[in-house]
């Protein structure tokens, strides 16, 4: 066999390890090297784009080294409607994402400190059923929010989700009023909520806690909306421009504070933090 | 008459009492024991078709065109309605109707979906289907309620929020979000009464009531049966199968501890006999006023919030 004709093994070795040294950024197609978008946090270097982060990730840029305690960490899913659809069971569902992620719901909370101020935290993760918002989510971004109201700490909430999870009807729905009633409470005793709106931020979870921050804040790019875009274009019968529900086109309609790039946004919560005063 | 596939069992029977009611003549008097007998037969089978209708067929119920909307129940059960109209940012939303109301003796703040009863109106309020200004009205009249002191009563009934460009300009998100974080801490009773369709956002965003009650044919869900079968199964003609895995049934609900109590409508749906629906929603809103009124504020707010703390099923 002549040198330059390569077995389909070969090939295949090849194209595996030239995933494994690049990737292509999602937004402006540019051959990156992947040690490099790691190390910027799942940024571009080249154009900016905003990759997504798993919720360790998150944490890890967010939290001052080895300050963080999970809290809750054993929830996960029930299946309360034995939901079954034309692609199979929920619960089978549940068995596969958690063994592929290793997550037990599609939030992560507990405590941290961030440039030392002490901070109760919520990290979503889109991997796990697209950050959906179910019953033990809902759970654990109440049981965050108590957290924080007993203990009398400031919460931030990164969002990351599609909206409410359909497998659990209409109990998903109400996981909206039960998280935004912790998040009324936190008034009470006044303490601060910052909610950051990462990509995506839709549906239930934009209609919900992550709007009511008293600080909004978004990642460049991310799409921040509540109605999906096709069915928006099907109810008003036109194409809609690329910049809709991005988190610049929410900033100009005046629902968001300020849009971040990740690698300020510690410092930025640092700063706000530091404005209150009780 | 009957008018849904379902009824047609009972078609034949109603076309037979029909014929017998138009017999004219000096030995009309024979039949009436015959008529009786038959309009007797024609309530059970009925009643069994109605006691036993699938999820699918319920939306189809919620969904009539002539069931009774917010105005009528109005001008059934309330007195003394005084329309409040606007937002005080943007503008008037017809799609959420809003005011103070006499319900008996009590004195209400009344806000509803309202969808509109022809095309005209149907246009005029966009099928009910509210927008922010929409929302952010129904959350200044519950302040305005908060402060004269009134109980709160909210009417569902909509597809779900608007998904429009000016809506998602306006913050459909933040408008919603803003009701359901604000309702928590609204100081005096909310009574919230599904009465057709419980659209998901765009219910809830004025459903977050210390007494959820709903009519028994109506229907409540974090998505339409359409739009859940169009994502999860890939094909909209499964929507039936969305439906009945959904659990959007006023019993599925209070099964699952969303609502409260199930506000009995007549046998072929609260179309057949608005008035008599509407005489049992004001017996059962009086009594859910009566029971969250005279007690202190935060006894109030701690027991909503445990209501709504409590919903929702985990694994720990």
């Amino acid at each position: 066999m002549p040198w330059f004709i390569k077995t389909k093994a070969e090939r295949e070795a090849q194209k595996k390890l030239s995933e494994e040294i690049w990737t292509k950024c999602q937004s402006c197609g540019a051959h990156v090297f992947k040690q490099d978008f790691t190390n910027n946090s799942n940024v571009c270097p080249k154009c900016n784009w905003h990759g997504k982060l798993t919720a360790y990730e998150r944490i890890g840029i967010t939290l001052d080294s080895g300050s963080f305690k999970e809290l809750n960490e054993t929830i996960r899913p029930s299946d309360p409607l034995n939901f079954v659809d034309g692609k199979g069971s929920y619960k089978e569902h549940i068995e596969r994402v958690t063994k592929k992620t290793g997550l037990n719901e599609s939030v992560v909370t507990g405590l941290g400190k961030i440039n030392e101020k002490d901070v109760v935290i919520a990290v979503m993760d889109f991997r796990f059923l697209g950050g959906s918002l179910g019953g033990g989510t809902g759970e654990k971004i109440l049981q965050a929010a108590n957290y924080a109201y007993d203990h009398k700490l400031p919460y931030i909430i990164f969002s990351a989700s599609g909206g409410a999870r359909m497998h659990e009807g209409i109990l998903s729905l109400m996981q909206m009023a039960k998280t935004c009633a912790g998040i009324a409470r936190l008034d009470e005793k006044q303490l601060p909520f910052i909610s950051v709106l990462t990509d995506p931020t839709t549906g239930g979870v934009s209609a919900s806690y992550a709007m009511v921050g008293d600080i909004n804040i978004a990642e460049p790019g991310a799409l921040v909306g509540f109605a999906g875009r096709r069915v928006i274009e099907n109810t008003i019968k036109q194409k809609l421009p690329d910049s809709f529900q991005t988190a610049e086109f929410v900033l100009e309609h005046g629902f968001l504070d300020m849009v971040v790039h990740r690698r300020d946004l510690k410092n930025t919560l640092a700063g706000i933090l530091s404005y209150y005063n009780r | 008459m009957s008018e849904f596939d379902f009824e047609k069992p009972v078609a034949e029977m109603e076309k037979a009492i029909d014929k017998l009611k138009n017999i004219n003549g000096e030995n009309k008097t024979d039949f009436n024991a015959q008529l009786t007998d038959l309009e007797a037969k024609l309530y059970e089978r009925k009643k069994e078709i109605y006691d036993n209708l699938t999820p699918w067929q319920t939306v189809q119920v919620a969904r009539h065109a002539k069931r009774p909307v917010l105005f009528d129940y109005i001008r059934y059960i309330f007195t003394d309605f005084i329309e409040l109209h606007g937002d005080r940012h943007f503008g008037d939303d017809h799609a959420m109707v809003g005011g103070f109301a006499t319900l008996g003796k009590e004195k209400v703040m009344l806000i509803g979906h309202s969808k509109g009863k022809n095309l005209e109106e149907n246009i005029k309020r966009n099928f009910g289907q509210a927008k922010p200004e929409g929302y952010r009205k129904a959350l200044r009249l519950m302040r305005l309620a908060e402060k004269y002191n009134l109980p709160i009563v909210t009417f569902c009934d909509t597809q779900g929020a608007f998904p429009g460009l000016d809506a998602e300009e306006r913050g459909q998100h933040e408008a919603i979000a803003r009701n359901l974080t604000e309702m928590a801490k609204i100081k005096v009773p909310i009574i919230t009464v599904v009465t057709g369709e419980g659209g998901s956002g765009g219910a809830l965003g004025i459903a977050v009531g210390d007494s959820v009650c709903m009519l028994s044919y109506a229907v409540y869900s974090v998505i339409s049966p359409e739009g859940c079968a169009g994502i999860l199964w890939r094909d909209a003609s499964f929507s039936p199968q969305a439906a009945e895995a959904l659990k959007i049934t006023a019993k599925s609900l209070l099964e699952l501890g969303v609502i409260d109590e199930i506000i009995q409508e007549p046998v072929g749906g609260a179309h057949t006999d608005p008035q008599k629906t509407a005489e049992e929603i004001r017996t059962v809103v009086l009594k859910h006023i009566k029971k969250h009124s005279g007690q202190s504020t935060s006894k109030l707010l701690s027991k909503r919030f445990d209501k709504f703390a409590a919903m929702g099923k985990f694994t720990k």
